[in-house]
């Protein structure tokens, strides 16, 4: 019998579990997939916005900003890459200065700090890629990026340690409740517990529905994207946006925390995380008008993730109308990155009035990680001796040592695939994209987890890469 | 008269060769082109390589090749044959593998050391 | 202190160890990240390898062979399992093993570090991002080295050479191969590779076609392919499409050549390596380059032999030559780069090679050497060039004595 069960675990499940975690309650976190950040937290810009975005007033603009500062503490925390490079909204017109104005009113009506709108020249001056016709820019200094993943993994890595049960591959099949118990049915078995957080994501509505009334609607939109090697990594040193308009939202320009350029996205009704020709295409067409020498030749990856847009255009965070003690974190879409750990805690304070919460005497709070590449020569020779795996290098590309693939499978929350591997410790992140190191790691992965290498996942499960043994016995 | 691309070396000459007068070939470059565009209409053979298990070792698979070209048509025969081969580890370069095969007169060799 | 510090273990530095130890230097290092020598010799288990240098047809394994034996005896030392982090002006190279991280100093550098392929995002193909879409290479690997198949059904995207020879691989292990998917108007591989490993199994080459569309949620289930017009853009009603699990993708090779960027070596944009002298010199005194690190080849031969010109002019440097200048070759379009880009002055070699790629199909045609006043200095008729296939053309010394300043190579169609 557990306090509470926490449905999914991407940005919003891994944080609410992190704040959880710090008091005594017995907490299950089911997982459809076979990790966690699986789903949109996976898949998207990793930018931490600084808040200007949202109309004053709603969920939206609160939590962005509260969230936003947790989000730069937890990093450091957790040892989480993160920076605080700036964002320019761009502006081509008068039209699109006069959404720069409404933004900056917006950002001062909701608690953003040092934003300045600035004219061409000095947009030029920040960025000199910039396209000429640029007329001027928002600046918001406190605008970041993230590496959303290893955020939600490094949060749920915590979780566990201070003793949250997270039970992967658990897909919810079921909800029922009766005697003030529900009791959610998954693939895997059946969980008994007192309160139920819903941060499925995408699927939050379909999960509310196995038990409740239809509160909201989840539509899924489609985002793709181009991330493009580390040489593309400077073209620009903020993220750029451009004005929402008519047309669209726009497509962004920025640097990522691993040193890269991301691209993107569009938007598109679908529930598939396919990248499409149309789409790549307006992707790239679009990002020229405010980057125009973007070179797409240099391109390492596409990828599309899916955005959970709901009906109320605001976020939904609150105990269910139909079900008393189902708590919704739903419709968490742009900016629910930035919005999430201000997300949690307003789960944790919605419990806190149902029952007493007592925090643990002894809860952990930060994590540390091994980044070989960062370490000085010293420091790296010093790992070597005491485990010569820290010295042979499996990714090129991103100095990515054995000792640290290794330590991603068995760390806290092993990583079960070779993209698990990836988002542990950047193994075949660059530029190469795994063509080296992939059958690299597939061995590693065979012999620290003693299985066939035709059980080696490239992702979730069903994605084995190989299909049988070439010679029979 | 048949046209073919000789696959003797690299260079890949355009060759003709003229059924009617005992398969002269024209186009070649060399005496490899002239012998391949002759056989290639009158028994076309392949040197086939493969891999065939190994066992006792840190190695499982033996890259191997047969020492001469085989019939065109004996290719995916010879390949039934291996693919039911096992050696044990170790093995040397030129070792042979399996003695004629197909009855050919022709061996397959391995192609590298492996412990 | 090593006279020269060879990076890397395939068929490049072998031949320039090899070369550098007839040539008698002592102190020779190469320095290899795998556990073993040879490269991606090792898992190009077909033959095709060394009638250039060893006058026979060997397979990769083999050519390797061949090198690790003549090697054996020698004073050239090996360090194994040991990758490179970084190397610069002075010589110095980083490298890291089980051992540590140290640096080695050495009086000249070899760059053999080979190439590596471009994968999917290169060309941004659409789809879905499940299992089942590898480079040849990689797929190369599981299933000769490993002993894995990746895939039952098969589509290759790009006609290079690794992906025609996985089609016949792949075909002669059980595999379906559906197609050969070539977005230009001709195939990237060489022409024997077309007959022996597509056309011997009836495997049909899509010219001026790409694939469009990949579906399939966790492993590939489908593709579509179009064809291109003449901007490479698909044509909307000429889908066709395949009911697949796999996709090679055997679209081109890239010099490896971070090392080098990191030491302010100076790149050719069109080559993507080295920009060399003659003598395999790059813009670094005292480092040299050769084989894939400089440009693709298509035959590890052409590489040995190259690597064995980094090793003379390495020799020749330790021995204190001097140049007094140099002299630029420069192209015309329809020639894809010239290797080397500069030749040292004052000529001291009686023949100068030049290899290049032209960037379009050629029949019968002519090629000409001609300095800066349009002079022809030399010219070579071919019958026929292909993109697939270097060419090389031998100027003699003489013959470039007569020329003034820079050089230029150019082609006509006869």
């Amino acid at each position: 019998m557990y306090d509470v069960i926490i449905i999914g675990a991407g940005i919003v499940g891994c944080s609410t579990a992190y704040y959880l975690s710090q008091y005594d309650l017995k907490v299950a976190v089911l997982e459809a997939c076979n990790d966690v950040s699986m789903g949109t937290t996976r898949a998207n810009s990793a930018i931490i916005h600084a808040g200007y975005d949202p109309e004053p007033g709603t969920l939206m603009a609160r939590h962005n900003v509260k969230g936003a500062l947790m989000i730069r503490e937890l990093c450091r925390r957790l040892d989480v890459p993160y920076k605080q490079c700036g964002a320019l909204v761009v502006g081509f017109d008068d039209k699109d200065m006069e959404t720069i104005q409404t933004l900056y009113e917006r950002g001062l009506v909701n608690g953003v700090e040092f934003l300045k709108i600035l004219n061409r020249e000095e947009t030029h001056d920040l960025e000199p890629q910039l396209s000429a016709d640029i007329k001027g820019a928002l600046l918001a200094p406190t605008s970041a990026i993230v590496s959303p993943w290893e955020l939600a993994l490094a949060l749920m890595e915590v979780a566990v340690e201070n003793g949250v049960e997270l039970k992967l591959n658990n897909k919810v099949e079921a909800i029922s409740k009766s005697d003030e118990v529900f009791t959610v049915r998954t693939s895997e078995g059946e969980y008994h517990g007192r309160y139920v957080v819903n941060a499925a994501g995408i699927y939050s509505d379909a999960i509310h529905e196995m038990i409740g009334q239809k509160e909201f609607t989840i539509t899924k939109t489609k985002g793709e994207y181009y991330l493009l090697d580390k040489s593309e990594g400077r073209r620009v040193s903020h993220t750029i946006f451009q004005c929402p308009s008519k047309v669209g939202k726009g497509v962004l320009v920025s640097p990522t925390v691993h040193g890269n350029l991301i691209v993107g996205p569009n938007a598109e009704d679908s529930d598939n995380t396919d990248t499409t020709y149309e789409g790549l295409q307006f992707v790239r067409k679009t990002a020229v008008r405010s980057v125009p020498f973007i070179s797409f030749g240099d391109n390492i990856r596409n990828f599309a993730g899916i955005r959970a847009k709901n009906d109320r255009g605001d976020f939904i965070v609150e105990e269910s109308h139909s079900v008393p003690g189902f708590y919704n974190i739903a419709g968490i879409m742009s900016p629910g990155l930035s919005s999430a750990p201000s997300l949690a805690l307003e789960a944790v304070d919605w419990l806190k009035g149902k029952m007493e919460l007592h925090k643990k005497a002894e809860y952990k709070e930060t994590r540390k990680k091994v980044r070989f590449n960062q370490l000085s020569a010293e420091e790296k020779n010093e790992l070597i001796k005491k485990d010569p795996r820290y010295g042979r290098i499996i990714c090129r590309c991103e100095t990515v040592t054995e000792g640290e693939i290794v330590e991603a499978i068995h760390g806290v929350i092993p990583a079960v695939s070779i993209d698990a591997v990836k988002r542990r410790c950047n193994a075949g992140m660059g530029r190469c994209q795994g063509g080296f190191c992939g059958g690299k790691v597939a061995e590693i992965l065979v012999r620290e987890r003693g299985i066939s290498p035709l059980d080696v996942l490239q992702n979730q499960r069903g994605t084995n890469i190989l299909v049988r043994e070439l010679k029979v016995k | 008269m048949t046209e073919l691309i000789c696959i003797g070396c690299p260079r890949g000459c355009h060759l003709h060769v003229d059924e009617e007068n005992d398969y002269k070939v024209t186009g070649n470059s060399c005496n490899i082109g002239a012998e391949y565009g002759r056989n290639e209409l009158i028994n076309p053979t392949r040197t086939l390589t493969t891999t065939i298990r190994l066992s006792g070792g840190n190695h499982h698979s033996l890259p191997v090749r047969s020492a001469h070209p085989i019939p065109k048509k004996l290719l995916f025969e010879a390949m039934e044959v291996l693919n039911h081969r096992e050696v044990k580890a170790p093995v040397k370069c030129g070792d042979v593998v399996y003695a004629d095969i197909l009855n050919t007169g022709i061996d397959i060799v391995a192609t590298r050391d492996l412990d | 202190m090593f006279d020269v510090i060879i990076i890397g273990g395939g068929p490049a530095g072998l031949a320039a160890a090899k070369k550098c130890y007839d040539e008698g230097l002592e102190k020779i290092l190469i320095v290899e990240r795998d556990t073993q020598l040879g490269g991606i010799l090792n898992q190009c288990i077909h033959t095709g390898f060394g009638l250039g240098v060893f006058k026979e047809e060997l397979s990769g394994p083999e050519f390797a062979h061949k090198y690790i034996e003549m090697l054996r005896d020698t004073r050239v030392e090996v360090m194994l399992d040991t990758m490179v982090l970084e190397i610069n002006r002075d010589k110095e190279v980083t490298v890291i093993n089980g051992n540590g991280y140290q640096k080695l100093q050495a009086k000249a550098i070899i760059l053999a570090m080979g190439c590596r392929e471009r994968s999917r995002g290169a060309i941004a193909t659409p789809g879905s991002r499940g299992a089942g879409v590898y480079t040849a290479g990689a797929a190369q690997r599981y299933i000769n080295i490993d002993g894995y198949m990746v895939g039952k059904r098969v589509v290759i995207l790009g006609s290079g050479d690794i992906g025609l020879i996985m089609a016949r691989r792949m075909t002669l292990e059980g595999a379906e191969v559906l197609a050969c998917v070539e977005i230009n108007p001709y195939s990237g591989g060489l022409p024997r590779n077309i007959v022996q490993c597509l056309n011997d199994f009836n495997i049909p080459l899509y010219l001026s076609h790409t694939i469009t569309k990949i579906e399939g949620e966790n492993r590939v289930e489908r593709v579509t392919i179009a064809k291109v017009d003449e901007h490479f853009q698909p044509i909307e009603g000429t889908e066709i499409v395949f009911d697949c699990d796999t996709v090679l993708l055997s679209i081109g090779l890239i010099p490896e050549n971070e090392l080098s960027k990191v030491a302010g070596i100076e790149l050719d944009k069109r080559t993507k390596g080295p920009i060399v002298y003659e003598n395999m010199e790059t813009s670094v005194e005292g480092i040299f380059a050769c084989g894939n690190v400089v440009h693709v080849h298509d035959l590890a031969d052409n590489v040995a032999m190259e690597a064995e010109k980094a090793a003379v002019g390495v020799c020749e440097y330790l021995k204190g030559r001097k140049s007094e200048g140099s002299v630029d070759v420069t192209t015309y379009e329809m020639i894809g780069y010239t290797v080397p880009q500069h030749i040292h002055l004052p000529l001291d070699k009686n023949k100068y090679d030049f290899f290049f790629r032209v960037r379009k199909i050629f029949g019968p045609s002519v090629i000409y050497v001609i300095d800066s006043e349009e002079n022809v200095l030399a010219r070579f008729n071919r019958q026929y060039i292909i993109p697939g296939t270097m060419e090389k053309i031998t100027v003699p010394k003489v013959l470039l004595e007569k020329g003034k300043g820079n050089l230029k190579v150019l082609i006509e169609e006869k």
